[in-house]
């Protein structure tokens, strides 16, 4: 029962963020973003109905929503785990954190979301913290120094509080 | 006296007049400047920077995008352009498919026309994209990602003169494509298939979907009568591809070629819209006497009507609901050919041969199918039929001028002009002078052409009152005039859109050639081929009169109507999902369903989903309904919509959606 509120809060959301912006095409971006905090990323007929709403073409609206990389149409995890891949991040191990924690959770570098949407594990470039290279953060929780086993216990402690 | 400003091109002094950039004045100094992304009548891109030039004092600039100024010193072909250019292409090169021997626009690809000028003899560059998948599911077009090169022309085209935009450029950077709305099929989208976007790809990423082996297995099969009609606009298209000029011999060479392919009948397209004429004059002139809805919009143009049907639900009774020239011809052929050629319907194959790619998407609606057999059986562009007159070896230049076949080839001036936009009102309006005896010539020329002003109005007194015209081609001005309909700011009795630039004579399906000026000549070939025949009014025909008194009685009878007429519905611009607010597991559940399609949106749709899921959670009725916003129940004219169970309730207000929720749920308690 809970999911149904939760679904119709959100439209409800959008309706509000939509009239919030006057329906101005030209604050397209500001209420992608709104949307996208209230879905966690931009459903497809969200983004038609948003679309209809600005009396902007949904092929126009898609290509503003692929043109960010902050925009995602795919459902994202309930936990967002970005690992550092960048210069220091890569030279001092980062790579192997990566395929322990992919492995870990049955993803890839195209799979990025756990089927039961729990984890989201993505890839950045720099993270600006390149002294404490590795750097993984979890749910914007920054942890450096990371080892792949290291990884494997910040995850079954998720699990484990998710599960309990 | 003018002014005289000058601007020097390679050192020579080129009259500058009211030409807005470098490129305009450079074809006055007999310079042609390549360029992949530049369109005289889209907006100024300036992407593919294959236009470079040198100006004194900037140093290097886009010739497209780079106003003149007074004394300005240019040059278009220093050695450091013509190597960046050349670096361009093989950049271009890299990532292009370049099967060009399997490419249906080889003959005419821009890209490799400019490779081979600039002499572009090796690829340093290697490819860096992975192949993407064609789309194939639109019955009109083709699209190839992997032979585009960004140029954004179809874009561009698409959402400036056509106002939908069904596709447009998708991510960033490398990994850049155009596609449609969630990288779904044209024919998924709202897309009218007007092609424009094919006839302005410089490459083959875009084209038309080829059906000519379907033509050439019906013409190879003994069991088959393949009997062919022919559009207005080709006869005067056709030769291009074979580069001959314009000249009237064109049309009888074109039947004498068709023949030699093995059509078995050649009939003119011409020949029924005469019959649309007399079919839509009459529906007009009782519209306006009876007091009917008014104005009435044409129907000839598929892309038009699929947009109308799409974005202006409330404007389809404006419709006429004559069917299109194509699918008059077609309905009377499966009736009446098998007896007069003694062929069975099964075995008879219509082809017609359109300007047009969305011709190919009207032959294909399911109301154009009676019993499942489509009137229509396949529809081949000028470009197709060219190319098969090509495959056979046909020497088309050397061909004896033939005629078309009797009765269904006997056309009037009136059904041939039907080629050029403003073509249908004036073939419509010699058609009402006969009628209301009107002190008029025969060939009357309301509105003169005007091709890139893209529209025209003229008023004519009669017995019966003012007759207002209107005509439009290009969707965003017919857009924008129904807008104005809509709302009761302009009024006119007739208003004849075109989709495409200068009407069917600039359709997606002709030869490749989108500038101004060669559409014009095609205008004016018609516009001649008129004059010179000796009937110009489609009441005239004699096998007009016949086919009424022998069978169809009069205009707009009952035979009339179940052969020659049609009805719209609105449709969904976008196959889309339903957006569920409730998980979809309990069958008991009552079902609701409220519609947030565009034209329910604008009528309170939100406003309505919104007090429907207030009350179920309100009211705590969330065991006994599950709520959903759907994207178009297909009755736009009718909204706001929403299906409650089994219920299906138009124009529905707040006080329905609490009168029937509230006798759901008691049925439910009970």
């Amino acid at each position: 029962m809970s999911n149904d509120n939760t679904a119709a809060r959100s439209f409800t959301k959008v309706l509000e963020i939509l009239e919030e912006h006057d329906f101005d095409e030209h604050r397209i971006v500001s209420i992608l973003q709104a949307v996208q905090a209230e879905y966690r990323y931009l459903p497809q007929e969200v983004l038609t109905f948003v679309a209809t709403s600005l009396k902007v073409s949904p092929a126009r609206l898609y290509g503003v929503a692929t043109f960010y990389s902050h925009f995602s149409l795919e459902p994202k995890g309930k936990h967002i785990i970005k690992m550092c891949d960048g210069t220091a991040c890569h030279v001092r191990g980062s790579k192997a954190v990566i395929d322990a924690v992919r492995e870990k959770l049955g993803l890839s570098e195209t799979k990025i979301t756990t089927n039961d949407l729990m984890f989201t594990f993505e890839t950045v470039a720099c993270l600006g913290a390149c002294g404490l290279a590795p750097v993984m953060v979890i749910d914007e929780e920054v942890h450096g120094m990371m080892t792949p086993e290291e990884a494997i216990k910040l995850i079954d402690a998720i699990m484990e509080s998710e599960n309990a | 006296m003018k002014s005289e400003k000058y601007v020097y091109i390679n050192d020579r002094p080129v009259l500058w007049e009211d030409e807005t950039n470098i490129l305009a004045l450079a074809k006055k100094a007999h310079i042609t400047i390549p360029t992949f992304c530049y369109h005289s009548e889209l907006s100024v891109y300036g992407a593919c920077r294959m236009c470079l030039v040198e100006v004194e004092g900037r140093g290097l600039v886009t010739s497209c995008s780079t106003a003149p100024f007074e004394g300005m010193r240019v040059k278009t072909h220093t050695n450091q352009i013509l190597k960046l250019r050349k670096i361009i292409i093989e950049l271009l090169l890299a990532n292009h498919e370049r099967e060009c021997t399997q490419c249906d626009r080889s003959a005419d690809c821009k890209l490799r026309e400019i490779s081979y000028q600039l002499g572009v003899n090796e690829l340093r560059f290697r490819k860096t994209r992975e192949r993407k998948e064609l789309d194939t599911d639109s019955p009109s077009l083709v699209r190839d990602p992997n032979k585009c090169v960004l140029c954004g022309d179809c874009v561009r085209f698409c959402d400036e003169v056509q106002g939908i935009g069904a596709i447009d450029f998708v991510n960033r950077g490398e990994d850049v494509f155009v596609s449609p709305a969630y990288g779904k099929s044209l024919a998924n989208v709202d897309c009218v298939n007007c092609g424009q976007c094919a006839a302005v790809c410089p490459t083959g990423a875009i084209t038309i979907k080829n059906e000519t082996h379907k033509v050439w297995a019906d013409i190879a099969n003994p069991d088959k009568v393949v009997v062919a009609q022919i559009a207005p606009a080709v006869r005067v298209a056709l030769a291009e591809m074979f580069n001959l000029p314009p000249n009237q011999q064109n049309t009888g060479k074109m039947v004498a070629a068709m023949r030699l392919i093995g059509f078995d009948k050649v009939f003119d397209t011409a020949f029924s819209a005469d019959l649309t004429v007399i079919e839509e004059a009459n529906e007009f002139l009782n519209r306006k006497l009876k007091g009917g809805k008014l104005p009435i919009f044409t129907s000839c143009c598929p892309a038009w009507v699929k947009f109308a049907e799409q974005s202006h639900p409330k404007l389809l009774d404006h419709l006429s609901t004559c069917r299109s020239p194509q699918q008059m011809f077609g309905s009377l052929a499966k009736v009446q050919l098998p007896e007069m050629l003694g062929v069975p319907k099964e075995k008879l194959s219509l082809v017609s041969i359109m300007p047009c790619t969305a011709k190919k998407f009207e032959a294909g609606r399911p109301e154009f199918a009676p019993g499942g057999v489509r009137d229509v059986d396949h529809v081949l562009t000028t470009q197709e039929l060219g190319r098969m007159i090509k495959e056979a070896g046909i020497n088309f230049a050397d061909l004896e001028p033939d005629s078309f076949d009797l009765p269904m080839g006997f056309a009037t001036g009136a059904g041939v002009i039907f080629g050029n936009s403003g073509g249908v009102s004036e073939a419509v309006v010699r058609y009402a002078a006969g009628k209301l005896n009107l002190d008029v010539p025969e060939t009357v020329d309301l509105m003169p052409t005007y091709l890139d002003k893209g529209f025209k109005s003229a008023e004519i007194d009669t017995p019966v009152g003012k007759l207002r015209f209107a005509v439009v081609h290009g969707l965003k001005r017919a857009h924008e005039l129904a807008l104005k309909i809509e709302k009761g700011e302009e009024y006119y009795d007739v208003i004849e859109v075109m989709a495409c630039p200068g009407g069917c004579i600039g359709g997606a399906g002709q030869p490749i050639a989108s500038s101004v000026q060669h559409r014009a000549t095609r205008a004016e070939t018609i516009n001649n081929t008129d004059k010179m025949m000796s009937i110009h009014r489609s009441q005239d025909n004699p096998y007009m009169k016949e086919l009424y008194e022998t069978f169809l009685k009069e205009p707009n009878s009952d035979k009339a109507h179940e052969l020659l007429h049609t009805h719209y519905h609105s449709r969904k611009r976008i196959e889309d999902e339903e957006i569920q607010f409730f998980d979809a597991s309990d069958e008991s559940r009552c079902k609701v369903k409220v519609c947030v399609g565009t034209s329910c949106f604008l009528r309170g749709a939100q406003e309505i989903l919104g007090h429907t899921l207030k009350t179920v959670a309100d009211n705590g009725w969330n065991r006994y309904f599950e709520v959903a916003a759907t994207f178009c129940t297909e009755n736009c004219d009718k909204g706001p919509t929403i299906t409650i169970g089994d219920q299906v309730v138009h124009k529905a207000t707040i006080a329905d959606v609490d009168r029937i929720l509230g006798e759901e749920a008691k049925k439910r308690e009970a």
